[in-house]
């Protein structure tokens, strides 16, 4: 998904914040946003997903991104949302909830504007960050490569 | 019926359905060769295959089935005896053929020629070039003249199943002196017309030397749920009322009637002119709807459909919600007082409940179809071993859920050609044990509860447990003089990379296949039970769920969390007195009945920190043989609950094999029980080794 093409126009993406910093995922594999519902843990699982929720009907991993992140895991809020996305997990289509301490928007972004990752200064692992952007006031914003996020999850 | 809008792809599973009926059909002609009802269905099937497969496009696969087809008619008329040979290569050419129609690029170059030579060996009769084809052609001593009234309809997607009605009128033109009068009463209104569709019929009559089977044929290929009559009449001049009585379009008293009537009808005639041919329409209309209704009450008797696997999935899917949204509601109605909402959620319940029995039915499948087909296996296999062995099953009326058997085909394959490889020996070792020189697998199934046991029973060597013994010391499976009862043992052919034949053949020996067959039983939520006497034979009993889809489960609690025990593990529940509670630090077992039975405390397997509560249950389960306790928090009583499978993220997490959703719509877990017993069992041995 992070190729040439993608650069020359701009993409839908999500802004979600993760124990204060902000973060952006593609819009286009989101399917909807929940408030928090009750988590199932599944005993001995991978901090990463610790537990199943139900999304109309369907049981589905949670996943915690700051895991990924190398982030401390903050007490759930009022704010705490879980955005339900859709992907294919070794060529299984697959629907994952992603925990968030807050979802601000989608919005659009020009990836033009996305600078690649430096790779000294960094407080998480370049893997997986597509690049850096910024929000339309100037603030930075942290773009995910779900796609390496995911592959790193099974 | 067409279960899907590509016609190739509906005639690659109808081709399908008669290879194996080809199949079954060769081996029974092989055993039986007098039989001449068999060689007619051999040869009507590839009959089929080659016309069919004609009108399809398979050239190859059509031209080549020809000249099997050709051998089968000269069997059928008595010139050419049945023999082991010919049997051979008809079965090599039915591989084959299923080849061409499957993916004819696949073919080997050369392969038609070569078993067609082969096959002119066996018939004495040089390869024949395809002069005909299609219906009609058989020569047949002929008969003398006679004529038919023929009325046809095809379904309404015949034309893009690719007939043709204009060739089949023609067929029946060359036959003879042929009249055809076209019926147009189903015509929509053209915009309720589907362009595409076939909307007519054809009234024929026919004079003709052919016999009857030979209009028979030319509608060989589309018979499939048309409408088709064809009778033998006398070809006197008849009245228009007599031939439309003897068409059913109207009972002799209806005539009668009309007659009474006629006056009316004269002066309606003079008033309008055509009234007469429409009434002949509209008799032909009544005819039709007499039979139509008449043949309504008759199909009804045996009316198959065909539906698509993944609708009955979907079917599957909506009862399993409804399942649990009937849970939800029971729930709710039992938290309130209403006692009429209570009534009603008691009647969904049932209403519910015998739904899921019904679409569970419907994906029942006997498994004597995935029976039948190791007769071939086991046929070529004794060949290509020298051995003579013969497979004998019972049971095949027993149902299985559609997935189920699926999934069972590579492990039985396993099982048997061990037992053919390994189990039981050549005729002339048996003959030197005092064995009938004939070696038999049988194979069974039957109904156990809400199980089924599928066994695998050889008369053959049977396996020694001490070599078992060895080799699993050998590779490290098993600590040297380890404490192993014979079941035990015997459940260590099953681990990874285990396999005490000496050398490796082609056909089993690889070291893999039992462990995989382990893990596809394992998938399939069963279990393997083995049991063999050296020198008598062995014995492989799988046990498996009747569906995969729902389970009657246990609900238990252990700390705050939920899960579900399958209840057809379940022996029994017992209470976790404080002595044995105390007792049991590190060496964790009980003592039921007099028999020691291990037990694994959930809690601690969780990585659970909630405090011990005072009274804990344990939960004794069984898969196979071995037995072991769980101990929990609370038994909350019985669930019927849909099965979700967990995601490829929580893949690593062994002890579950699933999750399902509970009447306040929370996720639980449930337990894989043949896991946990290996997991213990793993930590037994453990123990006792250190």
């Amino acid at each position: 998904m992070g190729s040439v093409h993608a650069i020359s126009r701009p993409v839908e993406i999500l802004t979600l914040g993760l124990s204060g910093e902000a973060f952006a995922l593609e819009a286009g594999i989101v399917s909807e946003i929940l408030d928090l519902v009750p988590v199932t843990a599944v005993p001995n699982a991978p901090d990463h997903a610790p537990g199943l929720i139900n999304v109309r009907g369907k049981v589905v991993p949670l996943v915690d991104l700051r895991v990924f992140l190398g982030m401390a895991r903050n007490d759930d809020t009022i704010d705490t949302r879980i955005i339900v996305v859709e992907t294919v997990l070794d060529g299984e289509p697959t629907i994952i909830g992603l925990l968030a301490d807050k979802v601000y928007e989608v919005t659009e972004i020009d990836m033009q504007a996305i600078e690649t990752t430096p790779k000294v200064g960094m407080t998480w692992p370049t893997e997986f960050i597509r690049g850096i952007g910024h929000r339309n006031g100037g603030d930075f914003l942290i773009v995910l490569d779900m796609d390496a996020i995911f592959a790193s999850a099974q | 019926m067409a279960i899907s809008n590509d016609p190739v792809e509906t005639f690659r599973i109808e081709a399908r359905e008669l290879f194996e009926q080809l199949e079954t059909t060769l081996l029974d002609i092989e055993a039986d060769p007098a039989n001449k009802d068999l060689i007619d269905t051999a040869f009507r099937a590839l009959h089929t295959i080659k016309g069919s497969g004609a009108m399809f496009g398979f050239d190859a696969a059509s031209a080549f089935t020809h000249h099997v087809e050709n051998a089968f008619d000269l069997v059928r008329k008595g010139q050419l005896p049945v023999t082991k040979e010919l049997v051979e290569v008809a079965l090599l050419a039915k591989d084959h053929m299923r080849i061409l129609i499957d993916d004819p690029e696949a073919a080997p170059p050369g392969r038609s020629e070569a078993i067609l030579s082969q096959l002119a060996a066996v018939t004495g009769v040089g390869p024949v070039a395809v002069v005909r084809s299609g219906g009609g052609e058989r020569p047949e001593p002929p008969s003398s003249r006679s004529t038919y009234r023929i009325h046809f309809r095809l379904v309404r997607n015949a034309l893009s199943m690719g007939a043709n009605p204009l060739l089949l009128l023609k067929e029946m033109r060359e036959m003879g002196d042929f009249t055809v009068v076209t019926i147009t009463d189903a015509l929509p209104h053209l915009e309720e017309m589907d362009p595409c569709g076939c909307y007519l019929a054809w009234d024929c009559v026919l004079s003709t030397d052919h016999p009857r089977s030979a209009i028979d044929e030319v509608f060989m290929f589309v018979i499939d749920d048309m409408e088709l009559t064809i009778e033998e009449i006398q070809p006197d001049p008849k009245l228009l009322g007599e031939i439309l009585v003897e068409h059913h379009a109207i009972g002799p008293d209806k005539v009668e009637q009309a007659v009474d009537r006629q006056p009316r009808l004269g002066a309606l005639l003079v008033e309008e002119g055509l009234v007469s041919h429409d009434k002949v329409v509209a008799a032909l209309a009544e005819q039709k709807h007499l039979k139509g209704e008449a043949e309504k009450s008759k199909k009804s008797e045996t009316a198959d459909i065909r539906v698509q696997a993944e609708r009955l999935d979907d079917l599957m899917d909506q009862v399993g919600e409804l399942v649990i949204a009937q849970a939800r509601l029971r729930q709710l109605a039992n938290a309130g007082n209403d006692t009429h909402l209570k009534s009603l959620v008691e009647e969904i319940e049932r209403l519910s409940s015998e739904l899921r029995d019904t679409t569970m039915g419907i994906r029942m499948v006997p498994i004597g179809s995935l029976f039948s087909r190791f007769r071939r296996l086991v046929r070529d296999l004794s060949k290509e071993l020298g051995k003579d062995v013969q497979l004998t099953t019972s049971g095949e009326e027993t149902e299985l859920d559609k997935t189920v058997i699926e999934r069972l085909h590579d492990p039985l394959v396993h099982l048997i050609r061990n037992s053919l490889d390994h189990g039981v020996g050549s005729p002339a070792e048996r003959e030197g044990s005092g064995k009938p020189r004939q070696g038999t697998v049988h194979l069974s199934a039957t109904h156990s509860g809400a199980q089924v046991l599928i066994r695998i029973k050889d008369d053959g060597r049977g396996i020694d447990p001490v070599k078992v013994r060895a080799k699993a010391e050998e590779t490290g499976l098993i600590q040297p003089g380890a404490d192993l009862t014979a079941t035990e043992i015997f459940q260590l052919i099953l681990q990874p990379g285990f396999s005490t034949a000496a050398k490796v053949t082609s056909v089993s020996g690889r070291g893999v296949g039992m462990d995989v067959v382990k893990r596809s039983i394992d998938a399939l939520r069963g279990t393997i039970d083995i049991n063999s006497v050296l020198g008598e034979g062995s014995e492989i009993t799988l046990r498996l769920p009747l569906t995969l889809a729902i389970i009657d489960g246990l609900l238990v609690r252990v700390g705050e969390g939920r899960y579900v025990i399958p209840l057809s593990a379940v022996e029994e529940c017992v209470e976790l007195t404080p002595e044995d509670d105390l007792r049991a630090t590190g060496r964790d077992f009980l003592n039921i009945r007099d028999e020691v039975v291990p037990f694994l405390r959930l809690k601690s397997l969780f990585h659970l920190t909630t405090p011990p509560e005072p009274y804990q249950k344990v939960v004794i389960v069984a898969a196979g043989d071995m037995r072991v306790g769980l101990v929990v928090d609370q038994i909350i009583g019985d669930y019927q609950t849909v099965i979700k499978s967990l995601s490829k993220i929580h893949s690593a997490v062994q002890t579950f094999s699933g999750a399902t959703i509970l009447g306040d719509g929370t996720v639980a877990l449930i337990l894989d029980i043949p896991r946990l017993i290996d997991l213990s069992h793993a930590s037994d041995s453990q123990k006792k080794a250190s």
